[in-house]
């Protein structure tokens, strides 16, 4: 049967493949792997944010019984990260510690407590260090010592300046111009998993099943640090259980099994407890964010210029690229004909910051979101119009030069608009509705380290045991599987159940850059099909020939090769060519601009969505009370519209967990909450109801059409929250997490007479650079294709 | 020094099997069921008693293993995710969550199935509200809820 798309699988709501696995608990995580004579590890670690490391003893620890072997620092020197310009990071520190949590010395034991008491026993003697807690503190001059030894002055670590088209002259031109501060705080993935990890050393080569979401870059990093060959190390995913960009990183543990299992001879395994989860951390970054806007009396944007401080903890992370992203997006949602973006990162003696679900794009979303309200509320627009008026239009060039392609923006707002009721709303006191607007990758157009190579590569084998086909990706619960499965049974005439799947295994799939920057379905997705259609037409031929027809007239359908079962035709195929395997790979098209910074933000494909949330805020408590969120999201085609509205509404989650609750914040150091209980995230009792609407706008270059869902539908859950808290009581909270004492400070000083509003009161003063001085690219394109933008 | 630890010997009746060990006393039946009996459906999130992810049924009803010592539930019945199937037949509930993509990474639902399966046996059309209730210790992450309540509702609907 086909569906009423002309499709036999794409766009069919079908389970995953691994979902009766998971329903029966026999899907294997890492954690429930134990291979023979299996080793446990713990790990001592930093219990100062900020010290020198005098002297490691571990003598005593080494003497206990069932303690196999113990390491530090000096045993894993090389540093490692996973930025090729941010090599800081070492799996054993052993000169300085610059965080609590940094890890010093692993053990490995016959069992866990055991591991644990030996840790106890290592004394480690530190001279302790002034930490540096705040974004303000490291923009001073450094009591001590720094951080890091390298970045810019104090302990700032990255910064940037970027200016596209005369943004002077856009102020010049305004009829008005605002200015206006805010805050995102911090918080963490929170994956139900505990990171885990297990290797294996055997004849000379090792092995790791890891929790992980990209196994290329923990094999690159073990290669790295242990300093093997790349052909001497395999690492595979095992089940994953939940990332959200937090098991991106290559990670300490890792490579510490890696390195006691080649010690001892034996496999050897650690999984961290949930409070090492909360300090290995690599979450959102708070960020501090100033923007000026210029608009005219009808509220088209003139010119902005946008200021951010990320608050990157200890070590660099994915940083760099976090900074240019709290700047780079802003154009691909609204139409900015001058944007000028001044960017900065600073190490502090907390956890690292690094990529969470929408990396570097939620904080910045809020900001622009909230301002653009504000500034409608000054012109006397309805701010949905005012959005509207800017809309970023398909088949253009931003002017920071990013590729827009398709674009469902008008659609999804009129989506939201229509089944929310939201402009003929009841207006009373305490009830709200907010509306808000986004837009992200479908992975990132260039890669980590620069290379030439493909970023995701697909084989295909079909043989007398069917159909197999092999990939790097990593299915980390969003059902990449699935995709993959579903697009080599559509272009062969099957169904997914007869693809069998072997991925994210660094010995025997092509790589895939892996799961995270919402790439997998773009970039695999784009493999499979090339590599699907050349199967398909060997296979094609061969019946052709056999039918004595031209291979056009070869219907493939419903498990049928023309005259033949996709058995048969099979057997023809391999007859005639030999073994049948076939490759695809996909490689983003050079579409970054002519400038040093621009590798961050193209894509070759931005999703698109827009948001209604309704909500009570009640003045007497500030308790804020989601009742509803509608939310449309231009995903270009749902190869799978029940994986689609799963990412949406688990995007929409996490999206009011992050506006309402969660809050990742350190007392000297410490993590306040490093729990589940005291760490606020929302239950089933928080979630309210969620209508969800799959917006298909045809991408020209995705496969089917397709777009990202994982992270873009995040994005404008936080801002219209705060707007609807704005439309209910009629104060802004410039902050998140909107917490109920934010709310009742807001109406406190509106009552005193102060503005209106909770949030910060400045932006400090940052040597930024001069500015990079970028050109836009020409007005005059041609429309017609994506090559021609 | 790491103090001799003391051992007692523990049956237990897991999905319709008795076991018999000799455990640490000081070790959770969270432990036990993944250590000792191999049965590594039950996942760990927490091991605090704040995720529900270790839930397991004893008597039927939604215990959180990571509390609880194999002492004391001695003698009463366990079901693991393991027992919740006939030998290779879905129970409808893990039927209804494979179909409507109720688990995304999978690590939250042996808990959830488990707590949704005890309230099925006591209230057999529970509101879409009582199922939140039934189910609001457990955290899931990936899903938004909204799948997980509509597979418990497919499934009530269909057993």
């Amino acid at each position: 049967m086909s569906a009423s798309n002309g499709f036999g699988v794409i766009g069919k709501p079908l389970a995953k493949p691994d979902a009766v696995s998971k329903v029966t608990g026999r899907a294997v995580y890492a954690d429930d792997m134990l291979l023979p004579r299996t080793l446990h590890c713990r790990i001592l670690r930093s219990q100062h944010p900020h010290a020198r490391i005098v002297s490691i003893d571990t003598s005593a620890a080494r003497r206990m019984p069932g303690v196999v072997a113990i390491i530090t620092g000096v045993d894993l020197p090389i540093k490692f990260g996973i930025l090729p310009v941010t090599q800081d990071e070492r799996a054993l520190e052993h000169e300085k510690v610059r965080y609590v949590g940094d890890p010093i010395a692993a053990v490995a034991a016959v069992d866990e407590e055991i591991a644990a008491s030996a840790c106890d026993a290592i004394s480690v003697e530190y001279e302790v260090l002034e930490p540096v807690m705040s974004i303000d503190d490291a923009l001073t001059e450094t009591k001590d010592e720094r951080i890091q030894d390298y970045g810019g002055p104090n302990n700032i670590h990255k910064l940037v300046a970027l200016e596209f088209g005369d943004v002077d002259g856009g102020f010049a031109q305004a009829d008005h111009i605002r200015e206006d501060v805010f805050f995102f705080q911090g918080n963490t993935h929170l994956p139900m998993e505990q990171h885990s990890a297990i290797a294996t050393f055997v004849d000379g080569k090792v092995t790791l099943w890891s929790s992980t979401q990209v196994v290329h870059y923990v094999h690159r990093a073990l290669a790295k640090v242990l300093e093997l060959p790349m052909n001497r190390i395999r690492v595979i995913g095992a089940a994953h259980g939940g990332g959200f960009g937090g098991k991106t990183d290559p990670f300490a543990h890792e490579i510490i099994v890696c390195k006691l299992a080649m010690l001892t001879g034996r496999p050897v395994k650690c999984t961290l407890t949930r409070e090492e989860v909360f300090y290995a951390h690599r979450g959102r970054h708070p960020v501090l964010m100033w923007v000026r806007t210029g608009a005219m009396r009808d509220g088209r944007i003139t010119a902005m210029h946008f200021r951010s401080a990320l608050d990157g903890g200890a070590y660099g992370s994915y940083g760099v690229a976090s900074t240019f992203y709290t700047g780079a997006l802003q154009t691909v949602t609204y139409d900015i004909p001058a944007y000028r973006f001044e960017g900065c990162r600073v190490f502090t003696n907390k956890p690292p910051c690094g990529p969470k679900r929408g990396h570097g794009t939620p904080q910045p979303r809020f900001a622009i979101e909230l301002h653009l309200e504000k500034i409608a509320h000054d012109l006397g627009i309805d701010p949905v119009e005012l959005k509207r008026s800017n809309f970023v239009k398909p088949m253009t060039r931003t002017v920071n030069w990013l590729r827009v392609t398709s674009c469902g923006l008008e659609e999804c707002t009129e989506r939201v608009m229509k089944a929310s009721g939201f402009h003929g709303r009841e207006r009373k006191p305490g009830h709200g509705m907010g509306f808000a607007i986004s837009s992200y990758l479908s992975g990132a157009g260039t890669a980590i380290y620069w290379n030439d190579m493909p970023h995701s590569e697909v084989q295909i084998k079909v043989d007398r045991g069917g159909v197999t086909a092999y990939c790097g990706a990593m299915d980390i619960g969003q059902g990449s599987d699935a995709v993959l499965a579903a697009i080599v049974a559509e272009e062969l005439g099957l169904q997914p159940k007869d693809v069998r799947l072997v991925t994210a295994d660094t010995d025997t799939t092509p790589i895939d850059l892996g799961s995270y920057s919402s790439r997998v379905t773009f970039m695999a997705g784009n493999a499979a099909v090339e590599a699907a259609r050349k199967m398909r037409a060997m296979i094609v031929e061969a019946a052709a020939a056999k039918m004595g027809c031209d291979a056009t007239d070869v219907n493939v359908n419903a498990g049928r090769i023309g005259d033949f079962s996709f058995e048969e035709a099979s057997v023809l195929a391999e007859a005639r060519f030999g073994t049948l395997t076939s490759a695809g790979s996909y490689t983003p098209p050079k579409i970054a601009g002519p400038y040093k910074g621009s590798g961050v933000g193209p894509s070759p494909a931005y999703s698109y969505s827009a948001c209604v949330v309704d909500l009570d805020a009640d003045a007497r408590t500030g308790i804020v009370h989601v009742n509803k969120v509608w939310i449309a999201h231009d995903v270009g085609r749902a190869i799978n519209p029940l994986l689609v509205e799963g990412q949406v509404e688990g995007s929409i989650y996490m999206g009011l967990g992050e506006a309402l609750m969660e809050e990742q914040t350190f007392r000297k150091g410490v993590h306040k909450w490093p729990s589940m209980l005291e760490y606020k995230s929302p239950t089933f009792l928080d979630m309210p109801d969620v209508e969800t609407f799959i917006v298909e706008t045809i991408d020209p270059e995705g496969p089917y059409g397709a777009k990202e869902a994982g992270q873009g539908p995040l994005l404008p859950v936080i801002p219209a929250v705060n707007s609807a808290v704005f439309d209910a009581l009629g104060v802004w909270v410039d902050e998140i997490p909107v917490t109920p004492e934010k709310v009742i400070e807001a109406l406190r000083r509106r009552d005193k007479g102060e503005p209106a509003r909770f949030g910060p009161a400045r932006f400090p003063p940052i040597p930024y650079p001069a500015c990079i001085k970028v050109e836009p690219p020409p007005k005059e394109l041609d429309r017609a294709s994506p090559a021609a933008i | 020094m790491t103090r001799p630890v003391d051992r007692q010997v523990v049956t237990l009746q897991v999905n319709g099997e008795q076991v018999q060990r000799l455990l640490p006393v000081h070790k959770t039946l969270l432990e036990v069921l993944r250590e000792d009996l191999q049965l590594t459906g039950t996942k760990h999130g927490c091991e605090l008693g704040e995720c529900g992810t270790c839930t397991v049924l004893v008597d039927g009803k939604p215990e959180l293993s990571c509390l609880l010592l194999p002492l004391q539930v001695e003698g009463r019945s366990i079901t693991t995710i393991e027992g919740m199937a006939e030998g290779s037949e879905l129970h409808p509930l893990q039927q209804a969550f494979a179909e409507l993509g109720a688990a995304q990474c999978g690590y939250c639902t042996p808990g959830i199935l488990l707590a949704s399966k005890s309230l099925l046996d006591t209230n057999r059309k529970p509101s879409r509200d009582e199922i939140r209730e039934a189910l609001a210790g457990n955290l899931c992450r990936c899903t938004g809820y909204v799948k997980i309540l509509d597979a418990v509702e497919l499934a009530a609907g269909r057993m």
